[in-house]
């Protein structure tokens, strides 16, 4: 179906619904505008924030020493600085943003309240930049991917509620009553994320859990985030845009569906190693529904190559689609690799190698940012009226960002399988770790190349705000010049 | 048709679901572990929590995010049932020849353990008295109980005493990174809990055991490439503080080797957080035979293993 002509046989039309008309795309793109604005800019800040930490904490590979005397600048901090920037500032304020819109245009209403929601988006990113500051200078809770320390948490969960509830009242007030696949995807992804927060937060900042209690409530905030909430919106976000760019029907609303239900049922269970030292009952119902991820994997892939009609959509010459083809091979290659890795023999050799690492950052750089770049590029010059100032860049940013994700992957994949190999023997540990530098150096170039990507998209997107809003700015200071004129003239 | 209730209970109970069991049951079952026993030692409680200086180290070691690069966990393939002779009397050739059948025997019996040459050798020439000296000592090594027993009993026919020992096995353990595996009680007071999720540096989870001098951790925390050459281990300098020499030189200096060492009149000290550090690390012992990952501890080969009170003298220091 495409979601802009939503039409199935299993949805009775009943009339005695008096729906309020719909509303023009354009309206609802300037209910949008300034909201996702905020959102995208502040977005991209923090992406290529991202990628200056994670360029220090790639260059330490090459030069322990480098800025190893500053405590705020030591490894153990900016790694984490990284990951959270990117979690938090790019990945789940652009996807908000996405869905927002998203929301809003499938329910052909106006965005709820769009000043609550600037509201909501500042005190974000108030509180990911006192998170990313707590981390630096040591006050990080010791849990991955949720190093903010409480206070930060608390803001960043405010936020998230400041804007998510408008996003569930725009759903609510939706005036086309059917609904497409996205809107699932969109309205579990809204409320799946102040749950696990607020009860990984509770539990180990708060009451405080017991001994390795923590570490299984951790692994399961991460999974659930990291897996589950980062494809809901991802995979909305494929199901909305491939149909609605490449003008066709998606293949099967059935298929999407079945996707939806096995990821809120069987992925929000995965996240335990399998090595981990909890009761083994655990890691084995983890193994269990990764592997079982693979079926969404292929119900995904299905779809949207039935959608294409088998066409390639990196090779189509529209950017979005380019980005969210990239983004959508990476979904798979992650789903695979994280099905396979499950299994206890081979989580024997990738469990604490690079390849785990690599994995993770496909899922974020590779899947998840590829698509929202993709829907960036076509939603902000709908909101704007105007295409980007430079785009070239868009197709340069596909080509650095595509490279970068592969030179970067790759090397940490060959390079952890290689480690994981030889951590299999009793190998000195000393020439395990060296085996896996050259891997880690390679890795170096992916990453400058994704940051030199990540300019260029800051450049374009701030471009386009600034001449949109100067455009405005001088047409107002003409209007309002002109008018003084007129009444003077006038008597 | 409005389907939106019907999507917010389908999240809300896969939720509750996955909630209920990696939330509620985790704190149900591993949050009620109670301190256990050591096998072999009734009296000795396992874990113990750490004592107050390692403690405030473990603060450090989560704020500079030492778990992103070392793991705390330590894992085994299996475990080998090793035959020991605790008492060998005082004839021993029917000892060594009943050792040298039983490791001809087929391959899923047992096998020998130490040298099949010295064997041999304690045979023909008849130094069989300095084979056997340094009892308890495993000789055999078996993969089946059966096979284990029968062993034993084929030595106690030949005028020996033998005992059955349980021998974690694995990649982590062959590189001394441990005795057995670890499990959820070695984490019981740990609050956060750092297990590690990667090993760019090696596994700390025994790091007490394999290093418990507090001063050598200094050093490494202070230039990690002397111990280690070409390791990518950043080094720790702002957790020193490199001082002018006093009255007299600090008791507490590091002594350092000529490359790192400061200009003359100057001095490093570990600042509080380095010495917590330190302590913490030479606390980290992971090796307590429990029930549910037994191992045997040969009471006079290696007396150190009483895990409590080694704990509190490593970190005392």
């Amino acid at each position: 179906m495409n979601p802009n002509h939503p039409k199935s046989p299993f949805i009775i039309h009943n009339s005695s619904f008096n729906l309020p008309p719909s509303v023009a795309p354009d309206v609802i793109d300037a209910s949008c505008r300034l909201p996702l604005v905020v959102l995208f800019l502040s977005a991209a800040v923090w992406l290529l924030t991202a990628s200056a930490f994670g360029l220090i904490a790639s260059i330490k590979f090459h030069a322990p020493g480098f800025l190893a005397d500053s405590a705020w600048l030591t490894y153990g901090r900016v790694r984490p600085a990284a990951v959270n920037a990117m979690l938090y500032g790019f990945c789940l304020q652009a996807g908000l943003g996405v869905a927002l819109w998203m929301l809003a245009r499938l329910g052909r209403t106006t965005l709820a309240a769009p000043w609550m929601v600037i509201v909501g988006a500042l005190c974000w990113n108030l509180g990911v930049a006192a998170g990313v500051v707590g981390i630096l200078g040591g006050g990080s809770t010791g849990f991955e991917n949720l190093e903010m320390p409480a206070y930060a948490a608390a803001l960043v969960f405010l936020g998230y509620l400041m804007m998510a509830f408008w996003g569930v009242l725009t759903f609510h007030q939706r005036r086309e009553r059917q609904l497409y696949v996205s809107q699932w995807f969109l309205f579990a992804a809204l409320f799946w994320f102040p749950w696990i927060y607020s009860t990984a937060n509770l539990v180990l900042q708060g009451f405080g859990a017991r001994g390795m209690a923590q570490a299984v409530i951790a692994w399961w905030y991460s999974d659930n985030l990291l897996v589950v909430w980062l494809a809901l919106v991802g995979l909305a976000a494929i199901f909305y845009f491939v149909p609605k760019l490449l003008n066709r029907e998606l293949h099967s609303r059935y298929l999407a569906l079945m996707a939806f239900w096995m990821l809120i049922l069987f992925a929000s269970w995965g996240g335990i190693p399998a090595s981990a030292p909890v009761p083994a009952w655990m890691p084995t119902l983890s193994v269990v529904t990764t592997v079982l991820g693979v079926i969404t994997v292929i119900a995904v892939f299905v779809n949207v190559f039935r959608t294409t009609g088998g066409k390639c959509l990196m090779r189509m010459s529209n950017p979005s689609l380019k980005f969210i083809g990239a983004g959508l091979a990476s979904f798979v290659v992650v789903g695979f690799a994280s099905a396979v890795t499950a299994l206890p023999a081979v989580n024997q050799v990738t469990q604490f190698t690079w390849f785990t690492i690599g994995k993770g950052l496909l899922n974020f750089y590779g899947f998840f940012a590829m698509v929202i770049f993709g829907a960036i590029y076509y939603i902000v010059p709908q909101l704007m009226g105007q295409e980007f100032p430079f785009p070239k860049l868009v197709r340069a940013h596909f080509f650095t960002a595509a490279l970068g994700v592969l030179l970067f992957a790759v090397p940490l994949a060959v390079g952890g399988i290689a480690q994981g190999l030889k951590l299999q023997h009793a190998v000195i540990f000393a020439d395990i770790a060296k085996g896996t530098l050259p891997f880690l150096r390679a890795s170096t170039v992916g990453d400058l190349m994704m940051a030199l990507g990540h300019v260029m998209f800051l450049v374009n997107l701030g471009g386009l705000v600034f001449q949109f809003y100067r455009g405005r700015a001088l047409s107002a200071w003409a209007e309002a010049t002109a008018e003084i004129k007129t009444a003077e003239a006038r008597p | 048709m409005n389907y939106g209730p019907l999507i917010f209970l389908a999240a809300f109970f896969a939720l509750a679901g996955s909630w209920s069991g990696f939330v509620l049951t985790p704190q149900l079952q591993i949050g009620r572990l109670q301190q256990t026993n050591t096998i072999g030692n009734p009296t000795a409680a396992y874990p113990v929590a750490r004592p107050g200086l390692a403690q405030q180290g473990l603060d450090v070691y989560r704020a500079n995010g030492c778990a992103y690069c070392h793991s705390q966990q330590v894992g085994q393939t299996g475990t080998v049932l090793e035959i020991a002779l605790t008492d060998a009397g005082t004839n021993h050739p029917p000892i060594i020849a009943a050792l040298l059948k039983l490791a001809a025997a087929p391959a899923d019996g047992p096998t020998v353990l130490t040298a099949l040459p010295q064997l041999e050798a304690a045979r023909t020439n008849g130094g069989s008295a300095m084979l056997l000296d340094g009892l308890p000592k495993a000789f055999l090594r078996s993969s089946s109980r059966e096979g284990a027993n029968a062993a034993i009993k084929a030595l106690y026919a030949a005028g020996a005493k033998a005992q059955l020992w349980i021998v974690p096995v694995g990649p982590d353990l062959a590189r001394g990174w441990g005795s057995r595996r670890t499990v959820a009680e070695d984490f019981l007071f740990e609050a956060p809990v750092m297990p590690g999720s990667q090993r760019v540096g090696p596994d700390l989870a025994n790091m007490g055991t394999r290093q418990p001098n507090v001063n050598l951790h200094l050093l490494h925390l202070y230039a990690p490439q002397l111990q280690m050459k070409g390791s990518t281990m950043p080094p720790y300098r702002f957790l020193f503080e490199r001082r002018k020499i006093g009255l007299e030189p600090s008791p507490e200096a590091l002594v350092l080797p000529a490359e790192v060492a400061p200009p003359a009149g100057y001095e490093v000290v570990p600042k509080p957080p380095a010495r917590a550090l330190a302590a913490y690390l030479a606390s980290l012992r992971a090796d307590a035979p429990l029930f549910n990952a037994p191992l045997t501890v040969p009471a006079s080969a290696t007396p150190a293993t009483s895990t409590n009170a080694a704990t509190t003298a490593a970190s005392a220091k």
